[in-house]
């Protein structure tokens, strides 16, 4: 919404400065978005007739013409625009202007060899309008002001609020004072209720169709016959370029003057061209009109459109059609002011895609009370400047319009602000708000003003009185440095605990959407359901994430791309299994590229393989205070890792879900992506699979308990079938007895020579110890051999001699 | 004794020489060896008269002491020099590389949430989360935000299914709902997330951190709510002296509502945060409006409170000089390396936020 500090003061007495006024607008509630110095800057722009043009003698576009600005000399002007015409009148920018759209500084320049003394603005340029489709067109009317000032000479900054969607009433000049006022800051000048005095018949028949969910409640006209339709005059055309419109003609600027003064959006129908009556009633499905912003549109059913007897003529409290609408040589019009019902109005201007000034209203809730002010003040000023006579005013009307009561107890105010407001000034703030009050026995009855649909109960009153007394006067209370409940509950500390691991082992941490391309989701969906977002962005992100390698995957990359090699990032976030609430699991992934000790002077450089990621998983899981002697791994893994470089952890053996995965990514997805990297491997973990202990770690941990009786290795090489894991052995080993074996250790692996195709060689180191005493060689000796015997029948591995 | 002292003088010469080990085990053995001249002088003591002999006994013994001590030394100082020149000959360049290590970050959203988290859980707060995809009535109606009201413009939405009841949660006020309809009064909750909207350009991201506070008791009161908030500020920005200021905005889902600036100024081109006249919105706020509370069945009458909801990228932005929010989520190496934090520094309260 934008005010100047003048068009308030025609409504709010006040000694107050601008300054004041921008502190206090921000003070009740009425942000102050920002402040356009238009005197100063635009006073520049002055109303400027061409007077010749020729072509520019080096481009076919531009011409060189001469313009009067009211000086003795034309000054020289180029200009490309195609309506620049001899005999048009438009707005001349001289040197040392700035011009608003692009904050740039005029100078004297030479265009194409030609010298150019400033330039024809559009309508663009000025922050007037979009249009910037050639030069502005002004009426002949502006002929007696060349030379003058553009921009009308008032002092007054633009100031442009930020209204929320409660407060229509402050869509509205008045409505603005009438807060301000309320706050102190000055006293609301009383409105001059001028009526129409009229016995003129109102000739035009209108009725508002009693129809389910019809969108209008009343409809209130008058007829004004003989008008001559001019150009407005200065003031009207000086305030609406001060709050930046166009003036366009009487009839529609009074309208528009209406609407941003008193909040009262009004229609003027040509009514010569309206057949027969008005109709108010819900559209039909394929009704079309052609509106005033010359768009075709189609309608669906139940839309309120005002018609006449031939079809539709408007979109009610949206937008008029071009068939109805005024024109200067129009001689009768009908004036509408109406009620339209917010729901309604937003329902229409949604499928349609219709924003204007007057839906932007409608939707937020116009004063229904404000009917026949509207149609008097704009009635009357038609008449004096356009001549005419005016008609009695008609209102038809569905709905009586219900007058709000509220109970208020105005300890509540206290209660909910803290701090006390007397009951002096609170009923003085009330009403200047324009509420009236009762007293009754234990509380009050308030009648909440018609043009305050925001306010329907008790804490609204409270607003209202905080908001006006100010916020400045709610005291600080410190909080209270006590904690009841743990701040984080243990899913919550195991998410802070493998975010914070996985970081310390290397990874770069990443914060990736969670949507994704859908084609790069199908490399990493596996079984899982696509979920599709209905009004994506993008189609780069048209689905959410399955997975979060597909991002990862992306940016990797790009990272790729921009010269980096030995990466690992990581993500810990939502992946998606359905598009219900909860179908969701939390999940930490990383992804590795390249080598590891690449060019190093000292290591010896590798790629990054699965026995790495498995590390960084395992170790993190350890860390987490789960048991490693508990895991148990299988090579089943979905479909986008390397099927035999790949490997799922369970945290127990019979567990059903899946810990983690780990392993390279399928050779293929790399191949599809073209992704140039010597070796990419991954991990995903799922935190909502990792069991919590209701048991604190340290109640976890066993008693203290360590040996200090001599302790042996014993190494052992077995031959096994290649088919059979090495943790099979290990199991096997372990079984023998918990007790004594304390550590077993895979330290060697061999294919090859001396060895059958089909079989491997693993030697293990196995620490024996027992918590009780020194073994003695006889028992040593015994133990080896059950290792020996329980590994060779449960794995048919055989010991290498 | 004169045999003794000559000994004593030879053995003095012998040691200023150079030797290796072997010479000087080799003096050793000459002296004290079985037939050594320190040994057969000790083998004359049964011959030396009864009144001599103690003295001579004695005295041979201190030059035995010495001479053995003598020898030890010097054992001891060709031992070292050998070390010394076996380690100097090992002596390598120093100044090469030590061996490759990696370094891994925490994301500046995720650490800010941590530092937001420990400055709340000093006051009582305790961390609650709800899931992505919500609802269309607990994302909007049950907040006060019916269909066709203008407030649900300001949130561009994306929906997951035609029928709009499915959406990515436009805010992390959801998790109020989901709280007070999970547990009973009172709540002293914050709800750091994730949070979607459908535009996209240089400052908004379609995707992006909010944190949800709801505190609901018997009395608590918009002094609470400016008292927690100043506090919280004071706090994230490691600030004394910071200014705040309340301005009437409004939400459908409180009243009375508040927008919350905080004072800064410009320097060199930068946001210097505190004390300048410039101001900068920085959170909303208000108190639980009752039609809320009566939809997740907390009577009204009982009970009250505020609740705020703050962007977290921005905040990140603000304290640690972040200019482009995009960056945030383009997992740039060298802008995750940048701005990162180590994992090590873990925000918490006796150790601060930050270093």
């Amino acid at each position: 919404m934008k005010i100047t500090f003048d068009w308030l003061k025609d409504h709010l007495k006040t000694n107050l400065k601008e300054k004041n006024l921008l502190e206090q607008l921000t003070n009740v509630g009425l942000e102050v978005e920002g402040v356009q110095n238009l005197s100063s800057d635009k006073e520049l722009f002055t109303v400027a007739k061409i007077i010749k043009t020729i072509k520019h003698p080096n481009a076919d576009r531009l011409k060189v013409c001469d313009v009067d600005v009211g000086e003795k000399e034309f000054k020289k002007v180029v200009c490309g625009a195609a309506n620049a015409v001899e005999g048009l009148i438009t707005v001349y920018a001289p040197p040392g202007s700035i011009i608003p759209k692009t904050k740039t500084k005029l100078v004297v320049a030479k265009i194409r060899g030609v010298t150019s003394y400033g330039m024809l603005c559009s309508e663009s340029e000025l922050n007037l309008s979009d249009e910037s489709d050639g030069i502005i067109e002004l009426s002949s009317g502006y002929k007696k002001i060349i030379g003058k000032s553009y921009f009308s000479k008032s002092k007054s900054n633009l100031i442009d609020l930020s209204i929320t969607p409660n407060r229509p009433d402050c869509l509205g000049i008045r409505g603005i004072a009438r807060d301000l006022a309320a706050s102190g800051f000055g006293k609301l000048i009383d409105f001059k209720k001028k009526k129409i005095k009229s016995n003129n018949r109102h000739s035009l028949k209108v009725k508002i169709k009693k129809e389910k969910n019809q969108g209008c409640s009343i409809f209130g006209s008058c007829l004004i016959t003989d008008v001559k339709n001019t150009e407005s005059p200065q003031w009207l055309k000086d305030k609406l370029i001060s709050i930046g419109q166009k003036p366009i003609s009487a009839i529609v600027d009074i309208t528009n003057y209406v609407m941003f003064d008193l909040n009262r959006p009004l229609h003027a129908y040509d009514a010569d061209k309206i057949e027969k009556g008005i109709i108010v009633r819900n559209s039909k499905s394929g009704e079309k009109f052609t509106a005033l912003d010359n768009k075709d549109y189609k309608l669906e059913d139940g839309m309120c459109v005002i018609s006449d007897h031939k079809g539709v003529l408007g979109l009610g409290g949206i937008i008029g059609g071009t068939r109805s609408g005024t024109e200067l040589d129009t001689k009768n019009i009908l004036l509408e002011s109406a009620y339209f019902k917010p729901g309604s109005i937003r329902t229409t201007a949604k499928k349609l895609n219709l924003d204007t000034d007057a839906k932007f209203r409608f939707e937020r809730g116009i004063d229904p009370l404000s009917i026949e002010d509207g149609l008097n003040k704009a009635a009357i000023l038609i008449k004096e400047i356009c001549g005419g006579k005016i008609s009695k005013i008609d209102v038809k009307k569905i709905e009586t319009h219900k007058t709000k009561k509220i109970k208020f107890d105005i300890n509540l105010v206290e209660k909910v602000a803290g701090f006390k407001i007397s009951t002096k000034e609170i009923f003085k703030i009330l009403e200047n708000l324009g509420f009236k009050f009762k007293k009754k026995k234990f509380f009050f009855e308030l009648t909440v003003p018609s043009w305050r649909p925001d306010i329907t109960q008790e804490i609204d009153i409270v607003e209202e009185l905080v908001r006006i007394s100010g916020y400045d006067k709610i005291s600080i209370i410190d909080p209270i440095k006590k904690r009841k409940k743990s701040t984080l509950n243990k899913s919550q500390k195991l998410f802070h605990f493998l975010q914070r691991s996985i970081a310390s082992k290397g990874y770069l941490e990443a914060i990736t959407w969670s949507f994704t391309d859908s084609n790069y989701n199908n490399y990493f969906r596996d079984t899982k359901k696509e979920i599709k977002i209905v009004n994506p962005i993008s189609t780069e992100l048209d689905v959410l994430r399955n997975s979060i390698f597909s991002n990862l995957i992306i940016y990797m990359n790009k990272n790729l791309d921009r010269g980096f090699k030995d990466l690992s990032i990581y993500e810990i976030g939502p992946t998606f299994t359905g598009s219900r609430p909860g179908e969701q699991n939390t999940v930490v992934c990383g992804l590795s590229s390249g080598k590891k000790s690449r060019l190093s002077w000292i290591e010896k450089e590798r790629n990054v393989d699965v026995f790495d990621v498995k590390k960084d998983v395992v170790q993190t899981l350890i860390e987490a205070g789960y048991k490693s002697e508990e895991f148990f791994i299988d090579n089943k893994t979905p479909n986008y890792y390397h099927p035999g470089k790949s490997g799922r952890l369970f945290l127990k053996k019979n567990e059903n879900l899946v810990a983690a995965y780990f392993g390279e990514i399928h050779p293929n997805i790399i191949k599809k992506i073209d992704m140039k990297t010597e070796s990419l491997v991954g991990f995903e973990i799922f935190l909502d699979n990792l069991k919590l202990s209701v048991k604190t770690l340290n109640d976890q941990k066993n008693k203290f308990n360590v040996s200090d009786y001599q302790k042996s290795e014993r190494d052992f090489a077995f031959i096994i079938n290649k088919d059979v894991n090495a943790q099979d052995l290990i199991n096997a080993i372990a079984s023998v007895d918990k007790n004594l074996i304390s550590n077993i250790k895979v330290f060697d692996v061999y294919e090859g020579d001396n060895i059958p195709e089909s079989q491997k060689s693993i030697a293990i180191s196995v620490t024996i110890q027992s918590i009780e005493k020194t073994l003695n060689d006889n028992e040593l000796e015994s133990i080896t051999k059950l290792i020996i015997e329980t590994v060779e029948n449960k794995t048919g591995a055989k010991i290498r001699s | 004794m004169s045999d003794l002292k000559k000994i004593k003088n030879e053995l003095l010469l012998k040691l200023k020489s150079k030797l290796n080990l072997s010479e000087v085990n080799q003096m050793k053995s000459d002296l004290f060896g079985k037939n050594g001249l320190v040994s057969s002088q000790f083998k004359k003591i049964g011959t030396i008269a009864e009144t001599e002999r103690k003295k001579f006994a004695s005295e041979l013994n201190i030059i035995k002491d010495e001479l053995q001590d003598l020898i030890n030394l010097k054992i001891k100082e060709i031992e070292n020099e050998e070390i010394r020149e076996k380690l100097q000959k090992e002596k390598i360049d120093i100044t090469l590389p030590e061996r490759p290590f990696v370094r891994g970050k925490i994301h500046p959203v995720s650490q800010t949430i941590d530092e937001i988290s420990s400055i709340f859980s000093e006051i009582g707060f305790s961390v609650e989360e709800g899931p992505d995809v919500e609802s269309e009535y607990n994302n909007f109606t049950a907040l006060n935000t019916p269909e066709n009201h203008p407030a649900r413009d300001m949130h561009d939405t994306f929906y997951l299914d035609e029928k709009k009841e499915r959406l990515l949660r436009t805010h992390t006020s959801p998790v109020q709902i989901r709280t007070m309809l999970k547990d009973k009064p009172p709540f002293k909750i914050i709800a750091p997330g994730r949070t979607y909207r459908s535009d996209s350009d240089q400052t908004h991201a379609p995707m992006f951190h909010q944190v949800e506070g709801l505190h609901i008791d018997k009395d608590i009161n918009m002094g609470h709510l400016k008292g927690c908030l100043n506090y919280f500020i004071k706090e994230f920005f490691e600030l004394d002296k910071i200014k705040m200021r309340f301005r009437p905005s409004h939400f459908p889902f409180t009243e009375p509502s508040a927008e919350v600036d905080i004072g800064y100024e410009m320097k060199d081109g930068e946001i210097v945060i505190g004390e300048g006249d410039q101001w900068l919105e920085i959170l909303g706020c208000g108190m639980v409006h009752p039609n809320v509370l009566r939809n997740v069945k907390v009577d009204p009458i009982k009970f009250q409170g505020y609740a705020f909801g703050m962007g977290i990228d921005r905040l990140a932005m603000l304290k640690y000089g972040i200019n482009d929010l995009r960056a945030f989520f383009d997992c740039d190496y060298r802008w995750l390396n940048h701005f990162g934090f180590d994992p090590l520094d873990v925000p918490t309260n006796y150790r601060g936020l930050s270093r």
